[in-house]
């Protein structure tokens, strides 16, 4: 047995990929149980405290038993998606307990207790009663977060190339970038008020402020730290100034330069919820705020699940767009 | 701009050095690294700098590439003093200092990117990758090459733009003894073919012989003339040649090794 749950853990799912013979997907198999351990404990076991849609919530967990079930078979045919599912079968597994433990734990036993504990069937009440409200949520953020990200990047590039290439900028510039840098968003929230026309364009510049500032340094470190050697080839090369900059210099700093835009993904997400502070009727953080007013837990787990997930993809995203850009790293790194 | 258009553009420019001494500024601390180097090199001459390690013939070349403005003296193209770097006049560093994020060929392109002549002269990129036989790596990034190999690609990547005056650093310093047997001759065709005056800094006392029409001899830091010696001998030159044989032992000599090396 023992051997058998290391092997289940230790990323056995690759092996039984490997296994000529066995056409069957161990984990799946095992995804599939402990899934319907779920389904069962929810549908079988009296709520002790109501939260809604327990049946439903049951019927997911089931579906998802089944669907595992098929997978444990058929994974190996899906090719490079079967691959990548065989690779977190234990995840799966894992899931499957997860979602049982914690229903019985909150909605089954109520020893974790309402508001402050959500079960996974209140999550899901809240997604079929106000999905409405959140879709209209995500456009709101979504449109915030990507004005402010990308108008905030690029002022954050540009002033960070600026900084690191000239040194009467980095003069006058560093040091104010040093002493805006670590000042939390929220601080920025009276004078915001009195200079932007509107809330929006002050949410905006929270966000923008967020996601360009850790740019902007990353950028000029970058940019002040390429190897000499380069330019002086380049110049005698025949490069002008502009060249120096846009082929060299850049080029040179990129790796520094998605650092720096890694962090200011990471925190444009911190700041939204501030951000959206600053009287916005709709979005996540905005959700957030008001549901944690009321107390509405679930909805804030709800919608907190939301932002991660956006988020998660966001950052995957950018990681493709680095590959695709620094593919000269390979190897080296 | 018409008077440049008029004359026919010269392959090849005279190099003087006017009693350049050079020193580096260290911590407040001066480091006086070239003492006095008057030198002269006509349109088309090819010559060679030896000298001790850590002497003072890079930073002679940085000089003459208009890198760094020397401390006294005058550094001359054609008469003119040399201010800022010029393609004219290209510089194959030591290191081989490609752009890591340039491929092979791109890394050959710079400078016609730079000057804008990409589009008329791209067809040389292929014929300089020819010439140092990297034809199959054009793709490759300089981290997947071997340190020969870098060397060879900078050296194409200078080559490609038709210098009028080419500085080389230790340019086959990485090579294995019979690539660089190659790549010295292949130096010597372009040359010949191409006309430019080359300045050639070298450790090896026979690739100075086989090449130079001229070798000069450095003295250690900071580096004055100590000796200057004139190859009189026709290409293709051979190693056993009884004067070279004469010249190497006078020249090593000079650098202080003992007779019987
Ligand atoms: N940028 C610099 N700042 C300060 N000192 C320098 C600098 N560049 C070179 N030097 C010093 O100048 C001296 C000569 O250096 P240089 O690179 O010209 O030597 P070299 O003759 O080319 O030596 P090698 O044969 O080892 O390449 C050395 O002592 C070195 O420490
Ligand atoms: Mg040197």
């Amino acid at each position: 047995m023992s051997t058998a749950v290391e092997e289940t853990f230790g990323g056995a799912g690759r092996r039984s990929l490997a296994l000529p013979f066995s056409g069957i997907w161990r984990n799946g198999l095992f995804a599939a149980g402990t899934w319907s351990l779920a389904a069962v404990l929810t549908y079988g076991l009296p709520d002790v405290i109501t939260w809604g849609a327990t049946e439903l919530f049951a019927a997911v967990t089931l579906a998802g038993a089944g669907i595992f079930l098929v997978l444990s078979v058929t994974v190996h045919r899906l090719g490079g998606v079967g691959r990548t599912l065989v690779h977190y079968g234990p995840w799966f597994i894992v899931l499957g307990l997860w979602l049982a433990a914690w229903e019985v734990l909150t909605a089954k036993l109520g020893w974790l207790p309402k508001p402050f504990f959500s079960p996974p069937q209140g999550l899901l009440h809240v997604y079929v009663t106000d999905w409405e409200r959140l879709l209209i949520c995500i456009a709101y953020t979504g449109r915030l977060w990507g004005l402010g990200f990308f108008s905030g990047i690029l002022v954050g590039f540009a002033g960070g190339v600026a900084l690191g290439w000239s040194k009467r900028f980095a003069y006058w510039g560093m040091p104010l970038l040093k002493l805006i840098g670590p000042v939390p968003a929220s601080a920025w929230i009276p004078c915001t008020f009195f200079i932007f026309p509107s809330t929006f364009h002050a949410s905006v510049f929270l966000v923008a402020l967020a996601s360009g500032i850790p740019v902007a340094i990353l950028t000029a470190a970058g940019v002040s730290q390429v190897n000499r050697s380069f330019y002086d080839v380049a110049r005698t090369l025949g490069a002008d100034n502009r060249f120096l900059v846009l082929k060299v210099a850049i080029p040179a700093s990129l790796p520094n330069v998605f650092v720096g835009l890694f962090m200011g993904l990471y925190y444009s997400f911190a700041v939204l919820v501030v951000a959206e502070m600053l009287g916005a009727k709709f979005g996540l953080g905005w959700y957030l705020q008001f549901n944690t007013a009321y107390s509405a837990y679930a909805n804030v787990y709800a919608a907190l699940i939301v932002m991660a997930l956006i988020c998660a993809g966001l950052v995957r995203l950018l990681f493709l767009v680095r590959d695709e850009l620094l593919g000269w790293q390979k190897g080296i790194l | 701009m018409a008077l440049a258009l008029a004359e026919a553009p010269a392959a090849s420019i005279a190099l003087d050095v006017e009693g350049v001494s050079h020193r580096y500024e260290l911590d407040g601390k001066e480091l006086k690294v070239l003492d006095n180097v008057s030198l002269t090199i006509a349109p088309g001459e090819f010559v060679a700098l030896l000298g001790p390690s850590g002497c003072g013939k890079s930073t002679l070349l940085r000089l003459a590439a208009g890198l760094e403005t020397p401390t006294t003296g005058r550094v001359l193209e054609d008469g003119r003093p040399v201010t800022a770097p010029n393609p004219d006049r290209i510089l194959v560093f030591q290191d081989a200092t490609l752009f890591p994020w340039r491929t092979v060929r791109g890394n050959i392109a710079t400078g016609l990117e730079a000057r804008g002549l990409i589009r008329e002269r791209e067809y040389r990129i292929d014929e300089v990758l020819e010439l140092v036989k990297l034809e199959g790596f054009a793709d490759f990034y300089p981290h997947q090459l071997s340190g020969g190999m870098a060397q060879r690609a900078a050296l194409a990547r200078a080559l490609v733009n038709d210098p009028k005056l080419l500085l080389l650093d230790e340019p086959f310093g990485k090579l294995d003894s019979l690539t660089r047997l190659r790549m010295q001759n292949e130096l010597l065709d372009l040359w010949k073919s191409a006309g430019f005056t080359a300045l050639l800094v070298t450790h090896d006392v026979e690739e100075a012989l086989l090449l130079a029409d001229r070798v000069i001899v450095l003295s250690d830091r900071p580096a004055a003339i100590v000796a200057e010696v004139r190859v009189d001998r026709p290409h293709p030159r051979r190693r056993d040649d009884a004067s070279l044989i004469a010249l190497r032992r006078s020249l090593l000599e000079t650098l202080g090794i003992a007779h019987d090396v």
